[in-house]
């Protein structure tokens, strides 16, 4: 019966796009909890199109993927960070027109390059086929360190997203650290937009949040709950996108998608019981 | 010397001086009470203190030992973090300091010290959202005890409380200010229970207006005008 699940793992793109696939899932479901409670999730929309325009470009000049995009996009998240702090509302149109001249900028210059031009959508959607070795090297390193950094400033991350005021009255340096969640956030993006897409890959970080909030009260369970339901849902999205050739970045989209509305359901259900 | 000086401090926002020519010095174990009507400057002053915002003139400076990091603080009601999940016992954790990334077990310790003390041990492990106004303010105070042995600010700690809620508020400050001798600076709207805790008032309006004992300040024409009687301002 799971015959299937064998034969999957047997082709080794599909292992590779699992394992980045995993990682990245992790990581952006950790950085979301802080990043849709900070009101900051515009952010992650934002930088997944600059990482898109930059992927572009890197393509057409033969640079490397990762090692051109993964320096613009964190320098996008800075300069996206400073904008959604020093003015809420031009903030949130400033990202708006970055991203939107992004996107533009990449299309254009993939539709120039002559050839290229046919994986426009594989871009915007995401491929499971685009992993190289030394891609799957290099996003595990960094997948990790970006685990490992949200661990280790757990603590303070929750002080800071809880309030900030009290965190810089009490002498955190609040700024480092949403320096250092919107850094984390942007190597995330970059790892994992050419599998889901540079149009879907922020749903890897509001869902997962989002979903976990719907029953849980504390930060502790809100962010182990939405890493494992960013997990799950990665799985059988990928699952699913193998058994019936669907896309695989729509798919994990689309579980991700049901399990909010099957959390909101419970959450209804028990309210009502009480 | 005073456990905080301030001396002839203004502050500004983009160029606008908002306050001025702000002194006063704050003693170990001092209860001073900051009144003023609705943008008079007092949560600025806070922020000043906290070093949240710069003062344009005069100085502020920390003495007895006491460092920057070690001030408690309950800032003014936010209700935008309606919706944020955080159980009551992160919420008090959140106020322990320090350089080290996890706590150990004697900070969890302090932190279960201070639920006790503020009476919410009991709920711990419950939602902060799902409390009420009064419960919220005295998690926030447990907080800001934890991040504090000398010097707490509590800005406007009872806005919104109904009365009985609020002068409970009152006791617990009262008690941590003599029992465990922090002194207190405190924003309130309530002139006549400033005047019964405190120690000291400041009143202000883009300047201050007062600032001397509680006794002498009902006397003036500032304090009879803010508590409630007749004047024409
Ligand atoms: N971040 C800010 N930017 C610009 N002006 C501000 C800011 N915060 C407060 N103000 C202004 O400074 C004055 C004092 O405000 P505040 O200290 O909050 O008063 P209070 O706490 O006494 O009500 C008010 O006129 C207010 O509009
Ligand atoms: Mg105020």
């Amino acid at each position: 019966m799971f015959d299937w699940l064998h034969e999957m793992f047997s082709y080794t793109f599909i292992s590779r796009a699992l394992l980045v696939g995993m990682i990245v899932s992790l990581a952006a479901a950790l950085l979301g909890v802080s990043l849709v409670l900070k009101r900051y999730s515009m952010i992650g929309d934002g930088l997944s199109h600059v990482g898109f325009g930059a992927l572009a470009i890197a393509m057409v000049l033969g640079a490397a993927p990762l090692a051109f995009t993964i320096p613009v996009v964190v320098i996008a998240a800075l300069i996206l960070l400073r904008l959604s702090e020093t003015s809420k509302i031009k903030g949130d149109a400033a990202i708006g027109m970055i991203a939107t001249a992004a996107l533009a900028i990449g299309v254009t210059v993939l539709s120039l390059a002559k050839g290229v031009n046919a994986d426009i959508s594989s871009y915007l959607f995401g491929s499971i086929l685009v992993m190289s070795r030394d891609d799957v090297t290099l996003s595990l390193a960094l997948g990790g360190a970006v685990l490992i950094l949200f661990v280790l400033f757990y603590r303070r991350i929750f002080t800071v997203t809880f309030d900030e005021a009290f965190a810089r009255a009490t002498g955190l340096k609040a700024g480092l650290y949403n320096t250092l969640i919107a850094t984390l956030t942007a190597v995330t993006i970059v790892l994992g937009m050419r599998l889901m897409g540079a149009m879907l890959i922020s749903s890897l970080i509001i869902f997962p949040a989002l979903t976990a909030m719907r029953l849980c009260k504390s930060f502790l369970r809100v962010t182990l709950t939405a890493a494992i339901v960013s997990l799950v849902s990665f799985f059988i999205g990928m699952s699913i996108s193998y058994l019936l050739s669907t896309p695989a970045g729509a798919s994990v989209v689309l579980v991700n998608a049901l399990f909010f509305l099957a959390f909101s359901l419970i959450a209804k259900l028990r309210t009502r019981v009480q | 010397m005073a456990l905080l000086s301030v001396k002839d401090a203004a502050f500004a926002y983009d160029g606008l001086v908002v306050l001025s020519g702000v002194t006063f010095d704050v003693n170990p174990g001092d209860y001073l009470c900051i009144v003023g009507e609705n943008g008079s400057g007092k949560s600025t002053l806070m922020k000043g203190l906290l070093r949240l915002v710069k003062p344009v003139r005069g100085s502020i400076r920390l003495g007895e030992g006491l460092s920057q990091d070690e001030i408690g603080y309950l800032p003014q009601q936010n209700l935008t973090q309606r919706d944020f999940p955080a159980s009551v016992k992160e919420v008090v954790e959140s106020g322990i300091r320090g350089k080290q990334l996890f706590l150990s077990h004697a900070d969890r310790q302090r932190a279960q010290d201070m639920m006790d003390l503020l009476e919410i041990s009991p709920f711990k492990h419950r939602s902060f959202m799902e409390l009420s106004g009064g419960q919220r303010q005295r998690v926030l105070l447990a907080r800001a005890l934890c991040a504090t042995g000398k010097l707490l600010l509590l800005d406007e700690p009872t806005a919104g409380l109904d009365p009985v809620v609020a002068r409970d508020l009152y006791k617990l400050i009262e008690k941590i200010n003599q029992e465990q001798g922090i002194a207190i600076i405190m924003i309130s709207h309530d002139v006549h229970t400033a005047a019964l805790y405190a120690s000291t008032i400041l009143h202000l309006r883009q300047t201050p207006l007062f600032y001397g004992k509680p006794d002498e300040y009902l006397n003036t024409y500032h304090g009879q005008c803010f508590a409630g009687g007749v004047c024409d301002v």
